[in-house]
Parts: C-alpha cells; structure tokens; sequence
C-alpha cells in the first residue's frame, strides 16, 4: 500500500504543484490586470465546464500512457478552480484598504503584496484546498481510466478479485489522505498569512 | 494671466497650509458634486467642513487628499501645487480602513513601512503614538479584538505616526457610538494640542462642528458651494463639560442648525 501511494502522489504533487503556482499567478494577474482576464479567463471557465472523464481518451492520445497524462489529468481539474478563486479573490479585494495603501503613498507592487493578497489570501487558499481536492479527483480517475497504477489500481484489483474489505480500505484512505492533505494547507494559511484568525476563533 | 495667479501664492503660504482654487467636480457627466469651490485652511487650526449628506465635503477631503482627481481647479499645499497624495498630508479614514491580518503595532507602523524605515525605528515611533492614543497594552491585539473606536484610535496614531502638517479626517466618529465619541474628540483636541497639527475635518454633526473647529465651512448641497464661513471663537480654556453649556456655543450650533435646516425641504 506504501507504494501504491508513493505512485499515486506522484503525478498529484507535480500536477497540484504546477497548478497552484500557474494558477494563483494567472489568477493574480487576471484580478489585476483586464486584458490578462479578458484573454485567459474564457479558457479557464470552459475547461472548468468540461467534463474531464470524457476528455481522459483524448489526453491518453497526446501524452500516452505514462505519468505525462496523470500530471495533465490532475492539472485540468486543479487549475481552472484554483486560478479563477484568485482572481475573483483579488478582483474583490476592499478598495478601501487600497486607497489606504495609496493615501500613505503606497507603490503599485506594496500595494499587491502587502494589501492585496493578504486581502485575497483567504478566498486564494479556499481554491487552493478545493483545487488539492479536485487534483485527488484527477490522479484517482486518471488511475482508473488511463493505467491501473497506486491506489486506483488497489482499488480496481481487490474490486475485481470481490476483496471488498481491501477495496473498501484502499477508497477511505484515499478520502483520509485528501482531507490531511486539505487541514495541512489550512494551517499554512493561517499561520503565514492571516494569523489574526488563530487567535480569533 | 500666469503671472497675475502666481503672485498671491507667495503671501498665503505663511497663513494657509492648504488652499483649494476652484474645485469642479462632476462624477460622470451629470452628477455635480463641487462647484468651483475656493478655500483656504489657516496653518495650526482646526477647519470643519459641514453639511448635509450629498454636499460634496468628503468629495472635496477626498481630492485635498490626492485620493480623487477634480475635473478642474488646483490644490495646494504649503504654496506648492500637488497631485496625488503627499508625505504632507495624512489621512483618517471613516471606516478605519484597518488591516485585519495585522496587529494594532503594525497597523499603526504601516505608514512608516510603506516608506522603507526599519522595523525597531517604526515600532518605536509606533509604540509612542498608541501611547499618545491612550492604547498602551493593546500593540498586539488585532483590529477584531479592539471596539469601534479603539480601531479608530489605531486609525488616528497610524496618521500621526507619519508626522504630516496636515491631518485630514472623514467623519472618524461616525462609526463610534455617543460616549466613546465625545471622549474621542476631547482627546482628539488635546492631543492636537500637543501635536500641533492643522486638520481639516468632515462630519454632518453640528455640536462636533462647533466643539472641535476653528473655522467652519458651511457647504450647501447639490453642486457643493460654500455657504458660508464661521469662526465658532469658543473659549477652550475651561472643562469640556463647560465648553458644552456655554453660550456662545449652543448659540453657533442654533445658528448653523437655522442655515442647514433650509436645506431640508
């Protein structure tokens, strides 16, 4: 089971990890900047609609078999969610504190990074959990679909030998793993971005 | 033409710390918010702009600020034409514009932050100010923690912090409650006493007007004009409690309540 999950997390990292730094910078740039929304953000709500199971033999069809295609799985269904929650974060983020930052002679860039994302980061870091979650979706459907490989193959292997107990095993690990991994991101937030909450609650 | 404007602009600078020359301002094309407004606010006074809602007087704060841009007319400060915020002048906002991810320390520190001083030398200076606010013990709690007015006290030590000549304050107590507001603005005017400060303050409130000013711009509404101005000349010598009873007090608020209340029907 150790290296089924070793198999599994492996396009999960990679896919996660690029969605999350793609996205959140696209996400970012599409809240602050209309042209970079008006190109990137009909891409993004289309692939968002897709149904992914169904774009799965196509993706098998560019990027074969292989890790390639789990890692692309996995970023089809992390990225849209993460890159369009940072950009509606940013889009929204109080004008008052804005104009705070620029009464006090704020520059552009102290605007971003000490008002506006700190303002976002709650509603960045909700996408960012739902976009971990979403990967989960990705690399376990793409395990199913494309090559019975880690946990998804647990799952398809004890399911076709009627080892229900394994098979059924192999599922709730998988739903525990997704909300550690969820509760982890959490307190990252809390911890280097908004720590008033910690105290708060 | 050039030369016939420039010429006064040398005299007023001793006496007025800002001074605004014909402010038009109109948002889209059919609001009219400010109607070529002329005003001068003298150097180390308090200066209220009053009116009914919809004058125009946080518009008018607003473009002193550098925060609003008038579709025409110049402001100046201390003699020179600006455009855009300045190191001279610092703002109090009406709904404190906190930062809710930061303590009332860095709160305070961030005007100083914004400018690249380093962090022992603002926290000291911020330290000072939430002790000149009367909020020792509370540098590390964050703006959820503190009442309504204590985040204004944040909001007021950030703007002192900077040490502008000018403070500019939109409505700061119309978000607190009665008590805390008179307290408030008792030791606002003790603490401009100190800091020596000019200020120019927004409310809709006539006592506030009359308790804290100098001077007082009466605006009217729908284009802001200036209606008149008033100098309340109240002896601040003796207790607040005093000040509140005096005659020459409920005399100005009586008359300005008179000139407003035309504007109601």
């Amino acid at each position: 089971m150790g290296a089924a999950y070793v198999e599994t997390l492996k396009p999960l990292f990679i896919g996660v990890g690029i969605s999350a730094t793609f996205g959140i910078f696209v996400g970012v740039g599409m809240g602050l900047n209309r042209m970079f929304q008006w190109f990137w953000e009909p891409i993004f709500v289309v692939l968002q609609a897709a149904p992914v199971a169904a774009l799965i033999p196509l993706i098998t069809y560019v990027y074969g078999l292989g890790l390639t295609a789990k890692v692309v799985a996995v970023i089809i269904l992390a990225l849209p969610i993460i890159v369009l929650n940072s950009y509606k974060a940013v889009r929204n983020a109080n004008p008052n504190l804005i104009q705070m930052c620029i009464s006090f002679q704020g520059t552009y860039l102290q605007q971003i990074w000490k008002v506006i994302i700190p303002n976002a980061s709650p509603v960045i870091f909700a996408g960012l959990r739902l976009g971990v979650a979403a990967g989960f979706i990705g690399v376990i459907l793409a395990e199913l679909l494309i090559t019975p490989t880690g946990v998804g193959d647990l799952i398809t292997f004890n399911r076709s030998r009627a080892q229900y107990s394994e098979m059924y095993a192999a599922v709730f690990s998988v739903i525990a793993f997704s909300a550690f991994a969820v509760g982890l991101l959490q307190k990252a937030e809390v911890r280097y971005f908004r720590p008033e909450k910690k105290k708060g609650s | 033409m050039a030369l016939a404007m420039e010429a006064p602009d040398q005299t007023d600078t001793a006496d007025h710390i800002v001074e605004v020359r014909s402010i038009t301002k109109f948002y889209g094309s059919d609001v009219h918010a400010l109607d070529s407004v002329d005003l001068a606010f003298p150097t180390g006074q308090m200066t209220t702009l009053l009116g009914p809602s919809g004058c125009g007087k946080t518009t008018l704060l607003k473009i002193i600020a550098g925060l609003l841009e008038p579709t025409s007319g110049d402001v100046f400060v201390k003699g020179k034409k600006v455009s855009g915020p300045g190191p001279e002048r610092a703002f109090v906002f009406q709904d404190f514009a906190l930062l809710p991810w930061a303590t009332a320390l860095r709160n305070v520190a961030f005007g100083l932050e914004l400018r690249g001083d380093d962090r022992s030398e603002r926290e000291e200076r911020a330290r000072h100010y939430i002790s000149e606010v009367g909020l020792s013990g509370f540098e590390d709690k964050y703006p959820h923690e503190l009442s309504g007015g204590m985040r204004q006290r944040v909001g007021l030590a950030r703007a002192l912090a900077v040490d502008a000549d000018v403070l500019l304050m939109d409505e700061p107590f119309s978000a607190v409650d009665e008590q805390t507001r008179r307290k408030f603005q008792e030791d606002l005017l003790h603490l401009l006493g100190v800091e020596k400060k000019s200020v120019i303050f927004v409310t809709h409130s006539i006592e506030e007007a009359v308790y804290v000013s100098d001077q007082i711009v009466l605006l009217s509404p729908r284009p802001g004009r200036i209606h008149s101005i008033i100098r309340p000349e109240i002896d601040r010598s003796v207790s607040p409690d005093d000040i509140r009873r005096e005659k020459n007090y409920l005399d100005t608020v009586e008359e300005i309540w008179v000139e407003l209340r035309k504007y109601l029907d």
